[in-house]
């Protein structure tokens, strides 16, 4: 009696564990398919990278990041960091950065670069958003620019495109991606403008890209250049951007 | 002889099959016995990894925002992994965050698949109601007060085949207070998440509460592993032991 249940058991176990092993061989093909792997989707950590990733992207993709009225704006919001060393950017400030220039190439109709006023007579969106950072610090702020879709617009972002890449002007410092969900979001700001006024260098000025549907060091500082792409395997060591370079995950929703 | 659980794998009930076929009787179910040493083993990595990422910034908040610009509703006295932060001490903890977030998350998928096989088989096998739902009787304040005092003198009397009115409600408060809690607040620190679930964060009152409930609820779920472990030690280590790793007791009963 006892043994004739265990080896129905020992059976049961088998098919489960068969099942579950070729549901899981399943589910990591559709993943790939549908453009739910990340790019850091690798190494010991790839799985869970990979489960948030993907769990995260099927329940937000149009969803829009919390706004806050007005009367919360942080009266003391934390300027992360020291802007950059390089003569390059300490001229740019000297001249009040009317020499700045986003440079736009990849996968783009028409490449080229914009100026900062360029910048400003496109579509303005102003936004009151949380930044939050990894390390469980937070602020809310008014943050105002041309949403990045509307620059991707312009240029003429061919269809193939997936990944947008974005460079800080201290670029082998600070480099990052998103994918086109996030790039053309209606929150993603290359934001120029905060609190009412012009963005403060400590900040990010003057220009930064803010995705408050993620962490805070993804909303990269003082951006130069985009590149679209359809493969981020080429740029840097391939994981998506210098953040997994130094441990961190590529894509951070939570 | 130590109060035992007796939770028959095949569901008959567990004393009349004990009283049947002797030895033949287990202790702990296989699903109790594997998620609990799952849970076990990821509590202990996001214990871990979650004390490094708090040590970037040792300070706790109430509401939406908190930095090192606003005074902290507390702080714990220790160094941080990050010089921004003003802790009194002089020098600066390397930074472990990649790593961490990265394993703290890979097991909290862990964790919740696990508590969900835990909690669907619980309820499916009567596990938790014959186990873990207290009677009104136990609830009584008289009788709960006297298996406390017991349990501070270290006596542990009661019925050998299932679990005491203390641990009834202890268990039962780590799994359905603390342990969706933990999961809860976790998912509220989310931008993403709340960006869909705004609801998530907005009844905790904000960003950093849920991050303050999420650390407070961590100092509950430790103290709860500092005390289970205390009992197990207490009321024989090696039965205990032997009970969640093979189902059987070492001892006959």
């Amino acid at each position: 009696m006892n043994q004739k249940i265990s080896r129905r058991k020992w059976i049961i176990n088998g098919i489960v564990t068969a099942a579950g092993l070729s549901g899981l061989a399943v589910a990591a093909r559709l993943a790939a398919r549908y453009g739910l792997v990340p790019p850091d989707g690798v190494g010991v950590y790839g799985a869970g990278t990979t489960l948030t990733y993907a769990a995260q992207r099927l329940l937000t993709r149009h969803s829009l990041a919390r706004e806050f009225p007005r009367s919360q704006i942080s009266r003391a919001p934390f300027a992360n960091g020291k802007p950059p060393e390089l003569e390059a950017f300490k001229r740019a400030q000297a001249g009040g950065f009317a020499d700045w220039r986003l440079e736009i190439d990849g996968m783009v109709a028409h490449p080229g670069s914009f100026s900062l006023s360029d910048l400003r007579n496109l579509p303005v969106r102003s936004q009151i958003t949380q930044v939050t950072c990894e390390e469980g610090w937070s602020y809310i702020a008014e943050w105002i620019g041309t949403p990045l879709a509307s620059v991707l617009e312009v240029a003429g972002t061919l269809p193939q495109a997936k990944f947008v890449v974005y460079y800080s002007i201290d670029k082998t410092e600070w480099w990052d991606s998103l994918d086109m969900a996030d790039a053309l979001h209606p929150q993603t700001l290359l934001s120029y403008g905060f609190n009412g006024g012009d963005l403060p260098v400590g900040f990010g000025g003057p220009l930064r890209l803010r995705v408050p549907r993620q962490l805070g060091y993804k909303s990269v500082k003082y951006i130069n250049r985009l590149t679209v792409t359809d493969n981020l395997r080429a740029f840097g060591k391939g994981l998506g951007s210098a953040a997994p370079e130094g441990g961190y995950c590529w894509y951070a929703g939570i | 002889m130590p109060d035992s659980v007796y939770a028959s794998e095949f569901g008959a009930s567990s004393a009349t099959q004990a009283a049947k076929v002797p030895g033949a009787a287990v202790r702990h179910t296989v699903s109790v016995r594997v998620t609990h040493w799952v849970v076990a083993l990821s509590f202990l990595a996001l214990l871990v990894t979650g004390i490094e990422i708090v040590i970037s910034h040792p300070r706790f908040y109430w509401g939406e925002e908190g930095n090192v610009n606003i005074p902290p509703l507390f702080s714990i006295p220790i160094p941080a992994s990050r010089a921004s932060v003003p802790t009194g001490f002089n020098y600066t903890l390397p930074d472990q965050n990649g790593w961490s977030r990265s394993l703290h998350f890979q097991t909290a998928w862990v964790v919740v698949a696990a508590g969900l096989w835990y909690v669907l088989a619980g309820l499916l096998s009567g596990h938790f109601r014959r186990n873990l739902l207290p009677s009104c009787a136990d609830l009584s304040p008289a009788k709960l007060a006297k298996v406390f005092v017991n349990h501070l003198r270290f006596r542990f009397e009661g019925d050998p085949h299932t679990y005491n009115p203390l641990q009834r409600l202890a268990y039962l408060l780590v799994v359905i207070v603390a342990f969706p809690l933990i999961i809860w607040t976790g998912l509220a620190m989310s931008p993403a998440v709340t960006s869909t679930f705004p609801f998530l964060v907005n009844v905790l009152g904000g960003h950093q509460s849920a991050r303050t409930l999420h650390f407070i609820d961590t100092l509950f779920l430790a103290l709860f592993l500092v005390v289970h472990v205390l009992m197990v030690c207490v009321t024989g280590f090696r039965n205990r032991m032997s009970g969640m790793i093979t189902g059987k007791s070492v001892e006959k009963s």
